[in-house]
């Protein structure tokens, strides 16, 4: 029972003087997909960045603790470059690059080294493909990437972070920004990349959580309250608090 | 209740006297800025004027294509080309450009990203007091810096087309640092965390990412940066040498169209030889508007 891909330990993060993180021990199954639920607020966001650093970016920001990524230290053993190409990342918005669809693909490869033209073409429709978007961008490849509907963008980006071969993917409310159809294909689309990756995923809809993960992690004033299996959070959670967020008798 | 009634209608009147005086204050703060809005309307209407109905006669006289490609200048014989120095004033521009702008971009990039706060406080300002500097004195800096410098290298007086350029490099560079650097600080957080978080690293994010985000306010900032070299005079009067000549290696002395219109004005006879300084100005007039028009050209597509 260790396979384990991310094993959070009595991680605490500090934005200045405010704790945002208490203590919070977590250990993240490989090749399922992880639900992060809980009111706003409540340090979903930024656990979340703690697992690819990109809390880095934010000044003032101390971290205690450890996050292991198949046992190595990400915040002393690995360096960050190297993490976070092993655990990607789609954002709240989608957020493609102002360049063509074919470009925004190939910049992750390109960015660690790939030059080869072939090679390249053949990650980006790989890549365009796991994330459910080929058939409908595969003639407009070279066309602006914001000319894309909302939920194409969101797919995209999915196929942006997929091109650099992570084994992680996470992702920050990814529906969020979408209409129901679209909504729908991603969550599609993350039953089928689970089969390949490790998924951790921010929604606040509960429906979505209980639709698609296999673990859930309730976080409350940033600390996580429950952690388990979907089903058994959804139907007997041991913690009251739980049960009321679940149930939406609470904030 | 008849009280509060009472009381509402005492307090109601003089607020309407107060809201009228309101209304007429602001009309005429309306006007004051309509009346400012039309001085600077005026007075580019009557500069536009003024240097047309003196400088077209004279081209028409001279002949356009005698005016811009003749390169002999013999004022007394009424041969009058500027060819040379509309040549001067290209190639001083370009040369700042090259030079001026690499740094320039480079160093917004410093500002916009990389420098640590402490140097930020140090280098902003020094690049505001580099905007505020008079021209006359980077052409004194350049004469007796400069100038010796050029000659103690390559010999030839020093003074030339390289010092000139070497001065606007420097005159430019406020102008594309400051507009760059707002650039690159609009470019959208999303786009940096994007590439960051597929694990590129910070200088590839600004060069694959950022500086392509930021292009068209970067490209306005090199537009404005030709506007200023072009119509720089002051400082490239003192260091460029003035001769009338095609430049044929970058020590030659030039003489940029803008030093030409200053050096010959105030001894040009009126008539056909102080007309042709005007027409220089047309000439010049003509470089500038189609350098706004491409400016507005590429900061309207920003929009799109
Ligand atoms: N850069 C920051 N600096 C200071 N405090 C921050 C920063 N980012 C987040 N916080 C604070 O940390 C707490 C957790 O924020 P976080 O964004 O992780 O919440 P969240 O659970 O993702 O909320 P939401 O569901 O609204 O996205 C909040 O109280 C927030 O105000
Ligand atoms: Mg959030």
């Amino acid at each position: 029972m260790n396979n384990f891909k991310i094993s959070v330990k009595d991680l605490d993060l500090f934005y200045g003087d405010f704790q945002a993180l208490k203590g919070i021990n977590l250990d993240i199954e490989e090749r399922k997909i992880t639900a992060l639920i809980g009111p706003s607020g409540c340090g979903k966001s930024t656990f979340l960045k703690t697992l690819n650093r990109m809390n880095d970016l934010i000044e003032g920001v101390k971290i205690n603790g450890n996050v292991k990524l198949d046992g190595l230290d990400i915040y002393k053993n690995i360096d960050v470059i190297k993490l976070r190409k092993r655990v990607g990342m789609v954002f709240q918005k989608p957020n493609p690059f102002p360049m063509s669809i074919y470009d925004n693909v190939a910049y992750g490869p390109r960015a660690h080294g790939v030059k080869q033209k072939s090679v390249l073409d053949e990650i980006v429709e790989k890549s365009l493909r796991s994330a459910a978007i080929w058939d409908e961008v595969k003639d407009r490849l070279k066309k602006n990437a914001l000319g894309l509907s909302g939920g194409q963008q969101q797919r995209l980006c999915i196929a942006r972070a997929l091109a650099v071969e992570p084994e992680v993917l996470l992702m920050d409310e990814p529906t969020s920004a979408l209409d129901p159809i679209a909504t729908g294909k991603i969550e599609e689309l993350t039953e089928e990349l689970k089969r390949d990756y490790t998924i951790v995923i921010v929604t606040h809809s509960m429906q979505q959580a209980g639709r698609i993960s296999d673990n859930t992690a309730f976080f409350l004033l940033g600390e996580m309250i429950e952690f388990g299996e979907t089903k058994t959070i959804f139907s007997t959670p041991e913690d009251k608090r739980t049960e009321d967020y679940i149930t939406g008798r609470f904030g | 209740m008849e009280a509060t009634e009472l009381n509402n209608e005492y307090e109601s009147r003089p607020n309407m006297s107060k809201s009228k005086w309101t209304e007429i204050w602001e009309k005429i703060v309306e006007i004051i800025f309509f009346l400012s809005a039309c001085m600077a309307i005026v007075s580019i209407a009557i500069i536009t004027f003024f240097i047309f109905i003196k400088g077209v006669p004279a081209i028409a006289e001279i002949g356009l294509f005698d005016f811009i490609f003749k390169t002999d200048w013999y004022p007394e014989a009424e041969i009058l080309g500027i060819g040379a120095m509309i040549v001067a004033s290209i190639y001083a521009t370009l040369g700042s450009i090259i030079i001026g702008v690499p740094i320039g971009l480079l160093t917004a990039v410093f500002i916009a990203e990389l420098a640590p706060d402490w140097m930020i406080k140090i280098i902003k300002p020094a690049v505001e007091l580099l905007a505020g500097i008079p021209s006359v004195v980077y052409g004194f800096f350049g004469l007796v810096i400069i100038v010796p410098i050029i000659d103690r290298t390559f010999g030839g007086g020093g003074n030339g087309l390289l010092a000139a350029i070497i001065i606007l490099s420097f005159m430019i560079l406020p102008t594309i640092i400051n507009i760059s650097v707002t650039a690159l600080k609009a470019v959208p957080r999303e786009y940096k965390e994007g590439s960051l978080a597929m694990g590129a690293s910070h200088i590839q994010t600004i060069f694959k990412v950022m500086i392509p985000a930021a292009k068209s306010g970067i490209f306005a900032a090199i537009i404005l940066g030709i506007g200023r070299a072009i119509g720089e005079t002051m400082a490239v009067i003192l260091v460029a040498g003035n001769s009338i000549q095609i430049p044929f290696s970058i020590l030659d002395r030039v003489r940029p169209m803008t030093a030409h219109i200053a050096l010959e004005m105030s001894y040009a006879a009126p008539g056909l030889h102080e007309n042709s300084l005007f027409a220089t100005g047309v000439i010049l007039f003509i470089f500038i508007m189609i350098l706004n028009i491409v400016l507005n050209f590429i900061t309207s597509k920003v929009g799109e």
